[in-house]
């Protein structure tokens, strides 16, 4: 597991998820045209969120949703048509605001002339980490991303996985209050995945907070306190992970041995069969108990019995579809 | 210095120029160039010393050019292109620093080449007992002229591409040597708009001509320090007034 020495070095006592934002948008509307003659294509439309201090909060929609836009106008990359954009209080635009903030941007691409150590060393000296404590950052998050012995690496013959925890440890190297992570698990394996949901968690223990957008959701069902999904450049559901999945069962997943599944056609569907097994849906109680009663009856065995929940997949592919259907 | 953002990202931008082999294949034309020009004083008749002098001073401005252009049309558009920049920017700088600090650093790669092509050239007279350190005024407003020219290439890079902005500020530098023949063309012209565009057109345009006094310097001709002071003061203003009009249209800029 990846630690955050920097945090648990120098971060205050973890805080409880504060009132006040430490990201928001309000109205934020903002339309791109691609030649002159052409009409502008709306991206956001009036899009109003807030991220809360001391919270990780996940950015999710389909490809084009505009949440790498959003992103970006939070960052004063880009200037909306309409709407404020603030950090912790302040415009976006005001550099002092961005002072408290990390960046990862998605698929980086950094100098591929520098090492990670060097590249490391710049974006302390741009983040203003003091000169007597540029070194001491540097190495540590080196090894907390894993990249010990290869920091002398020129970026260019780096591969993807190993410059993602290059941008993870600059967006780390000024110890900022407020993380913003574009697509951050792209590109990297599962056990980097699980390093950088361990990282993102280790955050919110010292207080920080964290603000991502992805595509992967179930790293983000393991890991948020609350979601926004767009959709279409507007905010589609937004909530507290908890409220927002039920915590009822839909429906079970039953593996069987040693009898004829055909036999159980009624209570269940038949999703996959392996050698000697049997793996079907059951969707009420009272097929499952009287399918469980069957396969005693008719000689056979209950391998296992899986109860599914709603997860943020259904949710976001129910959210999506409904769009779809209007 | 190196400590504030402009200065780190100037200090960056020097570690890119001189990690890029295009640098060091200039530079290596400029030395040949400089080389060649006593074998080039013996095949041609007058005097030998004038020649090298002469040649000397024509690379060290060719190829400190070169440099200017050839790098500093990159210098932004290639942040852009490949999305250095967001991460740059997100950080608690200006976009002015940013701006500034790639000039500046451009700006240390083409002293360090001037020093360089300088000091060759007069280690080649010097071996032949013809050190002549009145060059350096000539030397030094031909460096002040390749600070201009990373600011226009600065200028066209923030909204152009390296293609574009490089025909832009080679345009600039021709044009701006021969500006002086705007001023006769506008004695000739008959009607009012002809004379009215000659006249924008050489106001408009940095005169590159003020900052050339290598035939002076090659012929020993005494030139003022009023003039030589002037000049530099003439350049240095268009250089700031160019970095500032970059800095302006980068300001406003959307990065995609």
């Amino acid at each position: 597991m990846i630690e955050t020495p920097l945090s648990a070095a120098t971060a205050p006592p973890a805080r409880s998820a504060s009132a006040h934002a430490a990201l928001r948008l309000h109205g934020i509307r903002k339309s791109f045209r691609s030649h002159l003659w052409l009409r502008p294509r709306v991206v956001l439309d009036g899009l109003s969120l807030s991220v809360t201090a001391g919270t990780i909060h996940g950015l999710l929609g389909p490809n084009g949703a505009g949440k790498t836009t959003a992103l970006r106008i939070l960052l004063g990359l880009l200037r909306p048509d309409a709407g404020t954009a603030e950090i912790a209080g302040r415009p976006s635009t005001d550099p002092e605001a961005r002072r408290s903030l990390g960046f990862l941007p998605e698929n980086p691409y950094f100098y591929d002339y520098l090492t990670a150590r060097e590249f490391l060393d710049l974006s302390a000296r741009l983040a203003g980490v003091p000169p007597r404590d540029r070194r001491e950052r540097t190495g540590q998050l080196i090894s907390a991303v894993g990249m010990e012995g290869r920091d002398d690496i020129p970026l260019r013959r780096c591969s993807k996985g190993m410059v993602q925890r290059v941008g993870m440890a600059q967006a780390l190297i000024g110890d900022p209050e407020v993380l913003v992570l574009d697509e951050p698990m792209s590109g990297l394996d599962p056990v980097g995945r699980r390093e950088f949901r361990d990282l993102i968690l280790a955050r919110r223990r010292a207080g920080r907070t964290v603000f991502f957008s992805s595509h992967i959701l179930q790293d983000a069902e393991m890991i948020c306190d609350r979601v926004s999904i767009l959709e279409g450049g507007r905010l589609a559901v937004e909530g507290d992970l908890a409220s927002l999945l039920s915590g009822e069962v839909r429906f079970w997943e039953v593996t069987v041995t040693g009898c004829d599944p055909a036999a159980l056609r009624e209570e269940w569907e038949p999703i996959a069969t392996v050698p000697g097994e049997t793996v079907g849906r059951v969707r009420r109680q009272e097929d499952l108990d009287r399918l469980l009663r069957k396969v005693s009856a008719m000689g056979g065995s209950v391998r296992a019995v899986v109860p599914c929940r709603e997860t943020l997949e259904d949710l976001f592919l129910r959210q999506i579809s409904r769009k779809g259907d209007a | 210095m190196t400590n504030s953002p402009t200065g780190a990202i100037a200090l960056n931008t020097f570690r890119e120029a001189v990690r890029d082999r295009v640098l060091y294949l200039l530079m290596f034309f400029a030395l040949a160039w400089i080389s060649s020009a006593r074998v080039v004083a013996l095949m041609t008749v007058g005097s030998e010393a004038k020649i090298v002098k002469d040649l000397g001073l024509a690379a060290i401005e060719l190829v400190g050019v070169l440099i200017a252009v050839l790098i500093g049309v990159g210098l932004v558009f290639k942040e852009i292109e490949k999305r250095t920049v967001h991460v740059l920017l997100a950080r608690p700088i200006h976009r002015w620093q940013f701006l500034l600090g790639k000039y500046l650093g451009l700006a240390a790669v083409v002293s360090l080449n001037t020093l360089v092509m300088t000091a060759c050239l007069h280690l080649l007279l010097a071996t032949h007992g013809e050190a002549d350190f009145s060059l350096l005024p000539a030397i030094g407003l031909l460096w002040i002229e390749q600070l201009v020219m990373i600011s226009v290439a600065l200028l066209f890079s923030s909204f152009s591409s390296p293609i574009l902005s490089s025909v832009f500020t080679l345009s600039v530098f021709v044009m701006g040597h021969l500006s002086w023949s705007l001023r006769l063309l506008e004695r000739r012209m008959t009607t009012t708009a002809g004379r009215l565009l000659c006249e924008t057109l050489y106001w408009l345009l940095p005169n590159l001509e003020r900052l050339n006094l290598k035939a002076e310097a090659v012929h020993r001709v005494p030139i003022p320090s009023v003039q030589i002071v002037l000049a530099a003061a003439y350049g240095i203003a268009w250089s700031v007034l160019l970095v500032a009009l970059a800095a302006a249209v980068f300001s406003r800029r959307d990065f995609t």
